[in-house]
């Protein structure tokens, strides 16, 4: 299942509609990565509030995500883990090291005003 | 009535969304909640993608469980791939003999109530996990 990507202003939102495979992550990443070049983000929310498992690859593949993305210049945030999942991470260990999280888009949105030192988005 | 057998093919890495997703509806017709339900998808989850990566392929075989009156999902595992030459140190949190995390089958375990692995190189690796429903006391 495709993520559609979204722009706004400085920033993408990649808004994950359905259970994603594997394959779906992966593609996710390359996307990602490769339209921050293209629209010169400076910061990147992956909402997840829809994944009912965010297993071991998942955790591996978001982590490669928001590293890969610092990398190009962008900041990573997860937004929306869902309490049972955040429960389930605990439970297996798997950790998002080093990478943003936030409740909800809104959230999401302004832990990236913060970290890319702007105000664009009517934060006061 | 108790649901029956459902057995799911692993061919492909798209399958290992199927299996976890037909452990979740049994899951739900058995009687579990919550954050049970994301354990259960979870661990099938883990080990359907040690299927798909080191055997290529195999079944997972979703049934009711019972053990005197404690009802729950038994999930097996099954592949006739290339077999764990050392099995306790598969099952070693954090050990991955490839990319991984180390996670996959320890992971599973610690999701699930039973746990048990049985593998024979050149023959193929049976994991067969349990999950009890909770009692709602109150």
């Amino acid at each position: 299942m495709h993520v559609p990507i979204l722009k706004q202003s400085d920033y993408l939102i990649a808004s994950i509609q359905s259970v994603l495979s594997d394959v779906d992550l992966l593609q996710l990443r390359d996307d990602l990565s490769e339209r921050v070049g293209q629209y010169r983000s400076r910061g990147v929310i992956i909402d997840v509030t829809v994944l009912d498992v965010i297993d071991s690859f998942a955790t591996r593949t978001l982590r490669a995500i928001a590293h890969m993305l610092r990398l190009r210049g962008a900041e990573t945030v997860i937004v929306g883990i869902q309490p049972e999942v955040a429960f389930m991470m605990v439970q297996l260990g798997l950790m998002l090291e080093g990478i943003g999280t936030a409740l909800d888009l809104e959230e999401g949105l302004a832990y990236l005003d913060r970290k890319t030192k702007r105000n664009l988005h009517g934060a006061k | 009535m108790a649901p029956n057998e459902t057995r799911v093919p692993l061919t492909s890495e798209a399958d290992i969304v199927t299996a976890r997703q037909k452990g979740r509806s049994l899951a739900v017709e058995l009687g579990f909640q919550g954050a049970d339900l994301t354990l259960i998808a979870t661990a099938i989850s883990e080990v359907s993608r040690n299927i798909v990566e080191y055997a290529q392929r195999g079944e997972i075989v979703l049934r009711p469980a019972n053990h005197g009156n404690r009802r729950g999902l038994s999930i097996v595992a099954r592949d006739d791939g290339p077999g764990i030459p050392d099995v306790a140190q598969a099952m070693q949190y954090g050990y991955s003999s490839r990319r991984g995390l180390g996670v996959g089958l320890p992971g599973a375990k610690l999701l699930m109530d039973d746990f048990d692995i049985v593998s024979k190189v050149g023959v193929g690796t049976t994991i067969t996990m349990k999950k009890w429903v909770r009692s709602h006391a109150g």
